[in-house]
C-alpha cells in the first residue's frame, strides 16, 4: 500500500454518494423538515460530514489503532498515571445489555442492579481509604479535586466561616491541584518541601492562620515517598481549624498498608483508572470517585446512593448539598469495570498488589541508580523520580532525549520535567502488573540508552527513528495552529 | 492467585535480594506504626473470573428495560456496529493520553477528525477535544465567556435549559463571584424580548437551548448581533443530533456551541460515560479550555498531530489556570467520530429527518387519538412536552406496566415544573407498532 | 539592539520605554530566553484600561504561559500587531518588539519601577 493511503484522514477517503450505513426504511410519513417546522429554524449549510463505506472505515481506524502504543502492547512505566494492565474480564461485564441500555431517568425499581453495584462500590471504597460515604460522580481526578474543594467550601459555609479563602499545596503537587482550588475559588499558597523531599512541617507552620481553609496532598508524594511526618501535618492543619485533602493519585502503593481516614484526611478522590484498572481510553474517560468522613457527609454532591431495607434508591434530598457537579451520576461503564476488579482482586489481591508495586518500584530504583542521577535515595513507594540534570550537562543528553530513545525501543516514556521540584525529572512508576523480565529488560534499555549518551549522544538527539512519526515540530503546531482539516 | 500478579516467590526473594532488604514489609516500615493499617481490610477475599461475572450478570439482570420515550439529555438511537467493534480495539482504550505523539498518532488523528466534525456541525470555527458531558460543557463555556470579556461578571441563561445545567452551573460559580441571572420563557420558549433589559457592560454572555428542556426549537434571530452591540457572547447548547436538520449554532451567529454527543454511538449507560462538545469563533481559540489536537510536521516533514496550546492547560498555568481539565473523553469522542464517519452526511442528515418524522407523527397521534395537549404551540424536533390532565408521574408509572417508559416527567429534574408535564422524545428506532401502542397505552392511563 | 540601560522594569520581566506621556511595555531579554520560542502574543485592545499591576494581556511559548502587568495605570493606545503574525520578534528583538503602549494618567507611577541595574540584581537572586 502506498503510504499516501495510510496517512490519509477519513474525510480525504471521502467519495461523493458512497455510503457506510443503511437506515431502517421510514414507516410513518415521510415529510420534508420545512413541512414540520419553519423554515427559518432549519440548517442552511450542508456538512462536510465523509462520504465512505462501512469497509472504509474499519480500515481507516484498525490502521490509525496501529499507530498507537497502548498497555497490551508493552511496559508503560509513566509516573504518577497507574498503568497497570487493564483485564478483560472487566471489558466483558461492561459491556452487559443489561447495564449498557440504562436511561439515567428511568423508574429506579427497574435500576436495582446498578444501583446496588454503585452502593456496594461505594462501601467498598470507603474500606479501602477508611471513610465514611461518598460520589462517584466526578468524570476524572481533576473533577473528583474540584469536588474536593466544594466540600471544603460547603463546610466552611455551613459553619459560618466564610474567611477561610487559602489552600495549601505542596511545591512538588500535581499541577491540577492548585488549578482545582484556584477555580473553586480559593487561594493558592504553596508550601515548601524539606532536604528529604517531604512538606516541610516547619514551612507549614508558618501557614496556619484564621484564613486556612485546608491543605491538598498526595502520600505517598510525587516524588514517590511517604509522607512520615503526616500524622503531625494532619494534627496541625486541624488545630488550626482547617481540613485534609488527598489527591488518590498515588493510592496505588498502599492499598491494605494504610488508609488515607486513618492518616488524618477529610476527603480522598481516587482515580479509578488508575488504581482499580480501568482502561485510560487514550485520555478518558476516568473516574474521579470522591470519598468523605462523617464530618463532611453532609454537603455530599446530589444525588447519593443510598439503601433502605433491601430497596436501593437515588437521595435527592440532602439539605446542605454542594449542588449538582454533573448531569447524571457519573462515568457508570467505568465504574463497572473498577468493581469487576475490586471483586477479583478481594481484600488480599488489592494489599498485594500494592506490596508488588513497591517491590517493582524499588527494583528499578535500585538497578537504574548507578546510573542516573537519584536526588533522593531511600525506600520509595509505587514510584521514583531521576534526574537528567547531569548527563544533560555531561553529555548534552536531557530527560526528552531519554524518554524518545525509550520509544525507539518499543518502551513507554517516563512522565518527563515533573515533579517541578526537580531538574530534569523523570519519573517511573512500573505498577504490579509487571514481570520481573518486563524490568530488567527495561533496565538493559536505560543502561543502553546511558551508554549512548556517553559515546554517541547524537543518536539520541535523533531517536526515534522507527516509530510511525518522528519527533513533532510542536511551536509550529502552537505558533500557526491547524486545528481541523477544510474541505478544499 | 491473582492472574494479573505476574511475580512468583522465587522472583520475589530474588529482587528482594538485589534490593538489599529481607522481606516486603521492610519496604513498607516508612510508614509510621501509628497510621498503619494492621487488619485486613473488610473486603471479601479476591474470586475467579467465573463467580466475578455471574455476580455482576445477576446484577444486570436486576435491571429492567421498556421501549423507551425517555430523553431529556440521554437517548436511544441506533448504534452501528463498526462502533463497538474499533472502540474495542485494545490500541485504542488501554493507551494514556497521547503525550507522546511519536507513538499516539491514532488517538491524535482521532480527535483532529472529531475536532473538524464538531466544527463542521455547529459551523463554527475551532473545536477541543472533548469535555466531560453537556452540563459541565457549559460551566466551561460560561467561564470561558467570562475570562474573554473585559470585566465583567455576570452570566445570563434562559430558564428553558435543561434543569441539571442550571443546577451544574450554580454549583460552579456559586464561589467566584460570578452572578447566574435567569431569563424568563414565553410559551416554551425563551422571551428574548426580556434579554434586551437586563444586558449591560457587566455580561459576558447569555446561556440558551435549542432544542431546548421541552424540546422545543427557539428562534435566535437578531440575537447574537444584539448580545455583540454590548460585548456580550452567545452560547448555544444544542442536542447534535438534531444539527443533522435544524440550523447549527454558528448560523444563529453564536460564538460558543456546546452540547452532548451521547446520541453519536453511546449507550445510553444510565448517564455516562457521555462526551460534552465545545466549539467556538476562531477568536476565542486561545481561551479555550480543555486539550487541543493540532496539525503539524515531524522531523523528516511528514504529517504528524500533536496536543498543542498546552500552555493554556493547568499544568503549565496552575493556580493561574482559568479550567482545571487535564483529560477528555477520548475513548467516548473517538465513539462519536466512528459513528459520523460511518452514517456519514447523508446519514445524518437522514437520521435527523426520520427522528423528527417519527415524533410529529407520534406527536400528532396524540393529539388526535388520546385527546391531549402540546404544552406549547412550538415547532420541535424530536421530544415534545405534553401538558397532561393528570400528574405526570402517575401516567408514566401506569404506562411502565404496558412495558413503555413513557417520558419524563419534568418536575422531576426540576420542582417548580409544573407537575403535568411529560417531555416524550422519539428517535428513530422507535417503530410505527411501537408509537400506535404508547397511543393505547397513554388512552388507557388517561382513563 | 536598543540599549535596556535606558529602560525602566517590573520585577515580572517587562520593560517600560517612556516617549512622553505614552509607555511602550515590552518583555525582557532574559524573559523571552526563559520563555522560549514565544508562539503567541495576545494583542490586548486599544482603549481598554488598565491600573498600575493589572494584568493586561499573556504572551506564550511551548511551554509556558506569562501574563504582561501594565507598568502604569492608564489606557491602551497603540498595540503591535506585527506581534500577531510574528511572535518571534521578541525572542529576536525582545528590546524593541513592544507589545502595547499605555497614555500614563499618573507619570509619578514610573518611580516604582526598577532601572537596569536593579532589574539585573533581582535576576541573580532568582
Amino acid at each position: 500500500m502506498s503510504t499516501q493511503l495510510k496517512n490519509k484522514l477519513i474525510f480525504e477517503r471521502s467519495r461523493e454518494g458512497r455510503r457506510g450505513f443503511r437506515v431502517p426504511d421510514i414507516d410513518v410519513p415521510a415529510r420534508k423538515p420545512e413541512e414540520m417546522v419553519d423554515k427559518k429554524y432549519l440548517r442552511v449549510h450542508e456538512t462536510a460530514l465523509p462520504e465512505v463505506s462501512e469497509v472504509d472505515v474499519i480500515r481507516h481506524y484498525t490502521r490509525l489503532s496501529q499507530k498507537n502504543y497502548c498497555v497490551d502492547l508493552g511496559f508503560y512505566p509513566l509516573g504518577s498515571c497507574t498503568m497497570k494492565y487493564n483485564p478483560k474480564i472487566n471489558e466483558v461485564t461492561a459491556g452487559l445489555a443489561g447495564f449498557a441500555g440504562l436511561h439515567p431517568l428511568q423508574p429506579q425499581k427497574t435500576t436495582q442492579g446498578i444501583l446496588e453495584l454503585m452502593y456496594d462500590l461505594t462501601e467498598r471504597l470507603c474500606e479501602v481509604t477508611g471513610m465514611s460515604w461518598g460520589t462517584l460522580q466526578p468524570f476524572a481526578g481533576a473533577h473528583g479535586e474540584f469536588t474536593g474543594m466544594k466540600f471544603f467550601k460547603s463546610y466552611f459555609k455551613k459553619q459560618g466561616d466564610t474567611g477561610r479563602t487559602k489552600v495549601l499545596v505542596p511545591d512538588g503537587a500535581h499541577g491540577t491541584n492548585p488549578a482545582s482550588a484556584h477555580i473553586s475559588g480559593f487561594e493558592v499558597v504553596e508550601v515548601k518541601s524539606n532536604e528529604k523531599g517531604m512538606v516541610s512541617v516547619e514551612d507549614l507552620k508558618q501557614h496556619l492562620d484564621e484564613n486556612l481553609a485546608g491543605i491538598m496532598l498526595t502520600n505517598p508524594n510525587t516524588l514517590g515517598l511517604y509522607e512520615e511526618d503526616i500524622a503531625e501535618i494532619a494534627e496541625l492543619v486541624h488545630d488550626a481549624g482547617g481540613l485534609l485533602y488527598y489527591d488518590g493519585a498515588n493510592l496505588n502503593a498502599i492499598m491494605g498498608k494504610s488508609r488515607p481516614g486513618d492518616m488524618g484526611f477529610d476527603v480522598v478522590h481516587l482515580n479509578l483508572h488508575k488504581t482499580f484498572s480501568t482502561p485510560h481510553g487514550g485520555g478518558g474517560p476516568g473516574s474521579g470517585a470522591v470519598m468523605v468522613n462523617k464530618k463532611l457527609e453532609p454537603f455530599l454532591p446530589a444525588p447519593t446512593v443510598r439503601k433502605k431495607g433491601s430497596e436501593y434508591y437515588l437521595d435527592h434530598d440532602i439539605p446542605d448539598t454542594m449542588g449538582r457537579i454533573s448531569g447524571f451520576y457519573g462515568n457508570i461503564a467505568v465504574l463497572v469495570r473498577a468493581y469487576t476488579y475490586i471483586l477479583t482482586m478481594g481484600n488480599d489481591g488489592l494489599k498485594r498488589a500494592s506490596e508488588l508495586a513497591v517491590l517493582n518500584a524499588n527494583y528499578l530504583k535500585e538497578k537504574l541508580k548507578g546510573r542516573y542521577f537519584l536526588p533522593y535515595d531511600r525506600v520509595c513507594k509505587h514510584e521514583f523520580v531521576l534526574s537528567a540534570q547531569k548527563m544533560k550537562d555531561a553529555y548534552g543528553v536531557n530527560g526528552t532525549d531519554v524518554a524518545k530513545a525509550l520509544l525507539e525501543f518499543g518502551i513507554h516514556a517516563p512522565t518527563v520535567y515533573f515533579p517541578l521540584i526537580v531538574h530534569e525529572a523523570m519519573m517511573f512508576e512500573p505498577t504490579e502488573t509487571e514481570s520481573r523480565e518486563s524490568l530488567d529488560n527495561f533496565i538493559e534499555v536505560m543502561h543502553e540508552i546511558a551508554d549512548l549518551a556517553e559515546k554517541d549522544p547524537d543518536k539520541l538527539h535523533e531517536m526515534p527513528t522507527s516509530t510511525p512519526v518522528r519527533r513533532v515540530d510542536q511551536v509550529q503546531a502552537a505558533k500557526h495552529p491547524v486545528l481541523r482539516w477544510q474541505p478544499e | 492467585m491473582f492472574p494479573y500478579l505476574p511475580h512468583t516467590d522465587k522472583e520475589i526473594k530474588a529482587m528482594l535480594s538485589d534490593i538489599g532488604v529481607d522481606s516486603i514489609d521492610e519496604l513498607f516500615a516508612d510508614i509510621p506504626a501509628k497510621i498503619r493499617f494492621k487488619g485486613e481490610l473488610n473486603l471479601p477475599k479476591g474470586q475467579s473470573e467465573l463467580e466475578v461475572y455471574t455476580r455482576l450478570k445477576r446484577l444486570a439482570e436486576n435491571n429492567r428495560q421498556g421501549v423507551s420515550f425517555l430523553g431529556a439529555g440521554n437517548y436511544d438511537h441506533i448504534i452501528p456496529s463498526t462502533v463497538g467493534a474499533l472502540m474495542g480495539r485494545t490500541e485504542f482504550y488501554t493507551s494514556y493520553t497521547p503525550y507522546q505523539p511519536e507513538i499516539s498518532q491514532g488517538v491524535l488523528q482521532a480527535i483532529f477528525e472529531f475536532q473538524t466534525l464538531m466544527c463542521e456541525l455547529t459551523s463554527l470555527q475551532v473545536s477541543n477535544a472533548s469535555l466531560y458531558d453537556g452540563h459541565t460543557a457549559a460551566s466551561e463555556a460560561c467561564a470561558l465567556a467570562v475570562n474573554s470579556t473585559r470585566k465583567t461578571d455576570t452570566i445570563l441563561y434562559s430558564s428553558t435549559i435543561h434543569p441539571y445545567t442550571k443546577q451544574v452551573l450554580e454549583t460552579y460559580f456559586e464561589d467566584l463571584n460570578i452572578k447566574l441571572v435567569e431569563l424568563p420563557e414565553k410559551a416554551g420558549v425563551l422571551d428574548t424580548d426580556s434579554v434586551k433589559d437586563q444586558l449591560g457592560d457587566n455580561v459576558a454572555g447569555l446561556l440558551v437551548q435549542s432544542p431546548n428542556i421541552y424540546g422545543n426549537l427557539e428562534d435566535y434571530t437578531g440575537l447574537s448581533d444584539l448580545l455583540h452591540e454590548h460585548k456580550s457572547l452567545l452560547i448555544v447548547s444544542s442536542n447534535p443530533m438534531a444539527l443533522g436538520a435544524i440550523k447549527s449554532q454558528g448560523e444563529w451567529g453564536a460564538d460558543i456551541a456546546i452540547g452532548d454527543t451521547q446520541p453519536f454511538g453511546l449507550p445510553a449507560y444510565y448517564g455516562g460515560p457521555s462526551v460534552g462538545y465545545i466549539a467556538a469563533t476562531e477568536k476565542l481559540l486561545r481561551k479555550m479550555p480543555g486539550r487541543i489536537v493540532g496539525q503539524s510536521v515531524d522531523e523528516d516533514g511528514k504529517r504528524a498531530f500533536v496536543l498543542t496550546m498546552q500552555a493554556r492547560e493547568q499544568h503549565i498555568k496552575r493556580e493561574r489556570a482559568t479550567s482545571n481539565i487535564c483529560s477528555n473523553q477520548a475513548l467516548a469522542a473517538l465513539g462519536n467520530t466512528i459513528y459520523l464517519a460511518t452514517v456519514g452526511k447523508e446519514g445524518l442528515k437522514e437520521l435527523a429527518e426520520q427522528n423528527m418524522q417519527k415524533a410529529h407523527y407520534l406527536a400528532e397521534k396524540l393529539k388526535k387519538e388520546a385527546g391531549v395537549e402540546m404544552a406549547a404551540d412550538q415547532p420541535f424536533f424530536n421530544e415534545f412536552t405534553l401538558a397532561l390532565p393528570k400528574k405526570a408521574a402517575d401516567i408514566a408509572e401506569a404506562m411502565e406496566a404496558d412495558g413503555i417508559f413513557a417520558g419524563v416527567a419534568l418536575n422531576q429534574l426540576d420542582a417548580s415544573k409544573p407537575e403535568n408535564l411529560l417531555t416524550v422524545a422519539v428517535t428513530e428506532k422507535r417503530t410505527v407498532e411501537e408509537m400506535d401502542r404508547y397511543v393505547q397505552s397513554m388512552k388507557g392511563a388517561l382513563k | 539592539m536598543a540599549s535596556p540601560e535606558k529602560l525602566k522594569f517590573q520585577k515580572s520581566h517587562e520593560w517600560t520605554r517612556v516617549e512622553g506621556s505614552i509607555a511602550y511595555v515590552g518583555i525582557s531579554d532574559h524573559a523571552q530566553e526563559e520563555l522560549g520560542d514565544i508562539v503567541f502574543v495576545e494583542i490586548p485592545e486599544v482603549d481598554d484600561e488598565f491600573d498600575a499591576g493589572e494584568e493586561v494581556t499573556n504572551i506564550e511559548s511551548v511551554k509556558a504561559a506569562s501574563p504582561i502587568y501594565a507598568p502604569v495605570s492608564g489606557k491602551v493606545v497603540k498595540v503591535n500587531q506585527e506581534l500577531e503574525d510574528a511572535p518571534e520578534l521578541i525572542n529576536q528583538k525582545p528590546y524593541e518588539a513592544f507589545i502595547f503602549a499605555i497614555e500614563m494618567t499618573d507619570p509619578s507611577e514610573l518611580d516604582n519601577l526598577l532601572s537596569y541595574e536593579e532589574y539585573q540584581k533581582t535576576i541573580e537572586e532568582e
